[in-house]
Parts: C-alpha cells; sequence; structure tokens
C-alpha cells in the first residue's frame, strides 16, 4: 500500500537579516496508514518546522526552498493556500499544537471552539456540530457537563483533552501531535498519552507525535526518526532504534538518559552543543560531536541510506565509506 | 535545642511556609479569616555532611519554595532551620551573612538568573565583592579565573569578559555554578539545575555536579521533577506532594518498591525509553488540587484507590517502613496495629491488578 504521506527532500530556511536559518535541510521520510510515527531530537533540531510545512502553516519568515509533500500522491506545497484550508486542514491532517494550555480561546466556550470548528469546514447545522463536539469531548474522557464552562476552568491535562478532541473534529485521517504533554506533570502525561494511543488505534489515525523526551516516543510510536540540527540523523522501528540504534548521535542521546531501573552507572555525555544553523558546519552537521569524525564527514554530507530493511541512517560510518572500511 | 548528630549538615523540623491571598477590600469584608496558599506544609527532614538529597514532586508540591525557606531567602511561617549547630530561623539579618557563604543556590533557569548587561567575570566576582574576599582586582581575577576552569569552561580568559547571550545554555549553568562555589559554600541548594538544558547537555552538567561534590567535599538538596535524575544524583529521597513529605527514604529502595501509593503512581507513570516495557494503567484519577484547598485528612485521599475512613478523618504522619524509609500512608500504621493484613498493603504490582479489576 503506498505511504499516506510521503515527506520529499523538503528544506524549509527562516530568512533573518543575518541570512537563512536552515530549520529543515533536505529532509525524507514516509507515514503510512495507521502508523504512529515519532519525531524526536532536540530543541531547534527542525521538528516543529516539519510539522508547520506539513501543515503549510508557515511563519512569516519561512520559505520553502525545494521539496515536495504528497498527500495520497498529491502535492500541498503546490495547491492554494485555500485550498488547502478548506480541503486538507482540519479534514485530511490535523495538529494538536505545543502549549495547548495558551491555545484555547480565554473568552469562549470549550464546545463553542469545537463547534466552529466544525461549522467552518462542513457545512451542518450548528446544532449537529453541537452534538457532535459533545460527543467528541466524551471520547478524550471530559463529562459533556463541562462543555459550557470556560477555558480557565479546566486544569492543563484537561485543556490538552479540549485540544485532542478540537483535532478530531472534521474526522482527519493525519493528525500531528507536537510535543502535546511536555507542559504536564507526569501522571497526567500518562494519562494523555493514553487517550491519544487509544483514539490513534480506535479511529485506525495515523500519527506523527513530536517529541523532545525520547521515552515518550519510544512508548507511543511504532517508528521512529531522530532528528539533529535540521536533518534526519537515524529512521527506523522504535524497537530497532532504542535496541540497535547506529548514528553516532542516537546512540549518544539515548545513552544520556538516566533510567528508573537496572544499575546505576555514570551517563556519557555528547560534548559540545548543537550548532547554530545560520551557519551549519561542513559535511555531517554532527562531525565536531561525533567521536568518530573523519575527514569525509567534515568535506561530505552522508546521505541518508537504508542499512538493512526500512532502517536509514545518514552517517559516512555506518554506511561504510571508504574511509571507514 | 535539637541536638544534631555529627553526621547531619542541615536538619529541617516542622516547617511552613504560607503565602497570604491578598484579596480586595470587598471580599475582605466578606471572609474574615484570608486564605492562603500552603505551599509548604509541616516538613521536617535531615540532610546528612557530603550526601545528595533529593527532593522530587510535581510541579507546584512547594519543593523549590522548601529549598528557598531552608536557606532563608523566603521567610518561614512556622518551623526551623539548623545548619551545623546554628538555628538559621533565629539569626538576625546581619548576622545571617555570615552563613550565607557556606549556603548558595543554583538556580533552574540559567537565562534568567544572569545579568544580560554584565560580564561573566562581573558575575562570578560579584560574590567575592559582596563577602569582601581577595584584596586587589588582580586577585579576585585570579580567583574567578579558577572558578571557570573548574566548572571546565577553559580557557578561561575566552569567556572573562563575554556577556552571557554569548553562551550556550550549558555553559550558562555552568557560570551559575562558578558562582555559587567561588565561595567554597558547604551545602548547596540546586534548584532543578539542569531541567531547561537539553539531554545532550544535561548529562555534563550533572556529572560536572556530581565531581565537584567529591572534589570539593559539597552537600547538596538536589531539587527535581524527573525521577530517573533523581535516582542518578541523590542517595536518600524525599517525595514531596501539596506541600508534604509522603515517602522517604534510599532511592534505590523508594524508586524500587515504593511504599506511598502516591509514589508508587508517579513511578508507574514515567515513560520508560525501552520498547519491552509496556505501559501500566494508573489508577489514580484526576490532578493535583490547588494547595489552597487542601482535602482534609489525607492529602491525597480524593486521588487515591485505597483510601478508607480513617484516611478522610486524620492526617497520617510519616510511619516507618523499614528503617530509614517512612511513608505518610495510614495503611501501614493499620498493618503494624495488626488491624490489616500484608495483602491488604498495596505493591507497585497490586496497580495493574487493581487497574484491570475497575471497569
Amino acid at each position: 500500500m503506498p505511504p499516506i504521506l510521503e515527506v520529499k527532500d523538503l528544506k524549509m530556511y527562516y530568512e533573518t537579516m543575518k541570512g537563512d536559518i536552515k530549520a529543515v535541510d533536505d529532509i525524507r521520510f514516509t507515514l503510512e496508514k495507521g502508523e504512529a510515527l515519532g519525531l524526536a531530537g532536540e530543541s531547534g533540531c527542525g521538528k516543529t518546522s516539519v510539522a508547520l510545512a506539513i501543515l503549510k502553516l508557515l511563519p512569516y519568515n519561512a520559505k520553502i526552498v525545494s521539496g515536495e509533500l504528497l498527500l495520497d500522491g498529491k502535492n500541498i506545497l503546490t495547491m492554494s493556500d485555500d485550498d488547502v484550508r478548506k480541503t486538507v486542514r482540519w479534514k485530511r491532517i490535523s495538529m494538536v499544537p505545543q502549549a495547548a494550555m495558551n491555545a484555547l480561546n480565554p473568552v469562549f466556550k470549550v464546545s463553542e471552539q469545537i463547534t466552529e470548528a466544525i461549522v467552518f469546514h462542513e457545512q451542518v447545522p450548528e446544532n449537529e456540530a453541537k452534538s457532535r463536539s459533545l460527543e467528541l469531548l466524551k471520547r478524550v474522557g471530559i463529562d459533556p457537563s463541562r462543555a459550557d464552562h470556560y477555558p480557565h476552568e479546566f486544569s492543563g491535562g484537561m485543556k490538552q483533552r479540549v485540544m485532542i478532541a478540537m483535532a478530531l473534529a472534521c474526522n482527519p485521517e493525519i493528525i500531528i501531535a507536537d510535543e502535546p504533554t511536555t507542559a504536564l506533570d507526569v501522571i497526567v502525561q500518562a494519562q494523555v498519552l493514553k487517550v491519544i494511543k487509544t483514539l490513534q488505534d480506535e479511529l485506525d489515525l495515523s500519527m506523527i507525535l513530536i517529541s523532545h523526551d525520547l521515552s515518550v516516543v519510544a512508548q507511543t510510536c511504532d517508528r521512529s526518526i531522530i532528528m539533529y540540527a535540521g536533518k534526519i540523523a537515524e529512521d527506523a522501528s522504535t524497537k530497532e532504534l532504542f535496541t540497535e540504534s547506529l548514528h553516532p548521535y542516537s546512540i549518544g542521546l539515548i545513552g544520556a538518559f538516566p533510567s528508573l531501573a537496572g544499575e546505576k552507572k555514570r551517563l556519557k555525555s555528547i560534548s559540545g552543543s548543537p550548532p547554530n544553523l545560520l551557519n551549519p558546519p561542513s559535511g555531517c552537521r554532527f562531525h565536531p560531536r561525533c567521536p568518530h569524525a573523519r575527514k569525509i564527514c567534515v568535506a561530505e554530507v552522508p546521505p541518508l541510506l537504508e542499512t538493512h530493511e526500512r532502517h536509514y541512517v545518514s552517517c559516512h560510518m555506518v554506511n561504510r565509506h571508504h574511509e571507514y572500511v | 535545642m535539637i541536638v544534631m548528630s555529627d553526621r547531619e549538615l542541615v536538619k529541617v523540623v516542622d516547617l511552613y511556609k504560607h503565602f497570604p491571598i491578598r484579596t480586595g477590600f470587598l471580599s475582605s469584608l466578606r471572609s474574615r479569616n484570608g486564605s492562603s496558599i500552603k505551599a509548604v506544609d509541616g516538613i521536617s527532614l535531615s540532610i546528612r555532611k557530603g550526601e545528595i538529597f533529593g527532593l522530587v514532586g510535581e510541579s507546584g508540591c512547594g519543593k523549590t519554595t522548601t529549598g528557598r525557606v531552608i536557606l532563608r531567602l523566603l521567610e518561614p511561617t512556622k518551623g526551623r532551620v539548623y545548619f551545623g549547630d546554628v538555628e538559621l530561623t533565629e539569626l538576625e539579618k546581619d548576622k545571617l551573612k555570615r552563613y550565607r557563604r557556606e549556603m548558595q543556590i543554583i538556580f533552574q533557569d540559567p537565562f534568567e538568573s544572569l545579568n544580560p548587561k554584565m560580564t561573566i567575570r562581573d558575575l562570578v566576582v560579584e560574590p567575592l565583592e559582596i563577602h569582601g574576599i581577595g584584596d586587589h582586582e588582580s586577585e579576585r581575577t585570579e580567583l574567578v579565573s579558577n572558578a571557570l576552569e573548574e566548572v571546565q569552561l577553559t580557557p578561561s580568559e575566552d569567556f572573562l569578559f563575554r556577556y552571557p547571550h554569548e553562551l550556550s545554555g550549558g555553559q550558562r549553568q555552568r557560570v551559575a555554578i562558578a558562582r555559587a562555589l567561588i565561595l567554597r559554600p558547604k551545602f548547596v541548594v540546586a534548584d532543578e539545575p539542569v531541567s531547561m538544558l537539553d539531554v545532550s547537555i544535561r548529562t555534563e552538567v550533572l556529572n560536572l555536579m556530581l565531581d565537584l561534590k567529591t572534589k570539593l567535599g559539597l552537600t547538596y538538596l538536589f531539587i527535581t521533577h524527573d525521577l530517573a535524575i533523581a535516582r542518578y544524583m541523590s542517595e536518600d529521597i524525599g517525595v514531596m506532594y501539596l506541600g508534604k513529605i509522603v515517602e522517604f527514604g534510599d532511592v534505590h529502595e523508594i524508586l524500587g518498591d515504593p511504599d506511598h501509593p502516591y509514589t508508587q503512581a508517579l513511578i508507574a507513570a514515567v515513560p520508560v525509553a525501552d520498547v519491552e516495557t509496556k505501559r501500566q494503567d494508573i489508577p489514580i484519577k484526576g490532578e493535583t488540587p490547588q494547595p489552597i484547598d487542601i482535602p482534609k485528612g489525607c492529602r491525597f485521599n480524593p486521588r487515591c484507590p485505597y483510601a478508607f475512613e480513617r484516611c478522610f478523618k486524620e492526617e497520617p504522619e510519616l510511619f516507618e517502613v523499614d528503617p530509614g524509609h517512612g511513608a505518610a500512608c495510614f495503611l501501614y500504621d493499620e498493618f503494624h496495629n495488626g488491624r490489616i493484613e500484608r495483602g491488604r498493603i498495596p505493591t507497585s504490582n497490586s496497580f495493574s491488578a487493581l487497574a484491570q479489576s475497575q471497569p
């Protein structure tokens, strides 16, 4: 079956006075139907920019330099803004934004906000939209009796649930959850992740879950991508990525997480810090911090190659460049 | 007068910090006794010399306030804090300054805790000036250089005359650490020192703090919301919920075999970066209530799956479960008095059974 979403050689830069920030630089991946795909990486690695590009919600200074975003084979990037708004956003792809606590309008009741989205996108009478919004709230575990409350009367976890209900308002096929639990405490985070996962299974949604927390991705996603400085470092099934990661950055990142069980060992750190994307390092962007870097890593950008089935790595060493053989 | 054993450096006895809520004139007429936010609501703990004591809990549980009240950066509402054989809570402000040298704090956000208009040298030299250490500029600069080298900002000349905005988050937090350690304190409160840092940088800062602890013989109160980091850093931990410590003891004992239902839920909720581990269902409902209206009886009772009659009437003290390991839960008191059987005592495994039995 062809993938539902295909991202091909996407480049998205931000224009600034000092030059272009290469936030997303030549990224490609696919999302299969019904798959939960994790997009992980540290702050500033371009995860959120990828999500914004997929929804064609570009910040004012962002530009798509090249690439294609194929939704069922049709390129979203060449569609008009109006078309995207009417036929793609919310109806086919919707988003649960970061910091959902601030995403709700404080002066409208929560059910009104969901109803508004339904009425705007589907020409249905308001009372029908309203009853659908109550149904949605129930789905995410909010008692419909609270539908006429205002956002400030909800706790952080409840607001996040409302945002999930809203994202589902027009029965999308793809949902992009951008750090959906980052601002929440662990117990509430576990509750919200469970709601997301259950709905994804029940509604057979395809999902992209963006998180800086590898453990959230590990427990929620079938496949995971690790990004570093605007590029994909590694793309593999979650199981392989966490048990047999190949890219030195993935290995470093996974090794840097302290664990709750097992022997207490001194954690290894990755020296240095992520580069400024105004002038990213030449060749492999990870080379200044990589313990295995050689000349080729400074000179040439490593391509993202399939090392074995559905496991992609962009590293000269892993892909056995002749300097390493 | 409380006698401290030789091994204890800091002792906190029944500490309270309530923040009154300021209301308008009219509403103050309506209700006489103004309500307050009970950020710290009766905490006792003791920290041994050379140990790292971890204070963990979710946001709003009062862990930061506890750290600040211990250093008297905030005045306590009630309670006592001992540092060595001095009672800090009794000292006059001017006498307190002498002890401030020995107790320092590292703040959470290195993007906000450093004055953006000061150079790194000026930032790190400031504590020396305040306490009148070093005679000449050159001597102080020398001390600053050493402090920067100590936190691995090397070579220090490269950093002395730069401004905070020129540094990365990890480097800024190192400056904050240098600032805290240049006075050679005995005790350091580290308030979520790595929560603003990215994972790849976090580890370096944690390892640096561990190395400096050994090198300088420091004692830390390490405040964090992240249980895995608490496990990595500390020897003993206290778990806070709504202004109170609900469980304390050896970190491995607590994380491996938690006794308080809240700690059990907290640990079960932590996502694990391991695909084999399946997430457990957590039978804890709802979210932490506001610290203004603290539930009567045990403050965890509205969310606790095991709550029984007594939990709604009395407030539990910390009952000893094993030597040096306490939990504020009546189940343990009932068990010790032979009123319930061992089978009724919850374990971390009984959660999954409970979750399955619920509709």
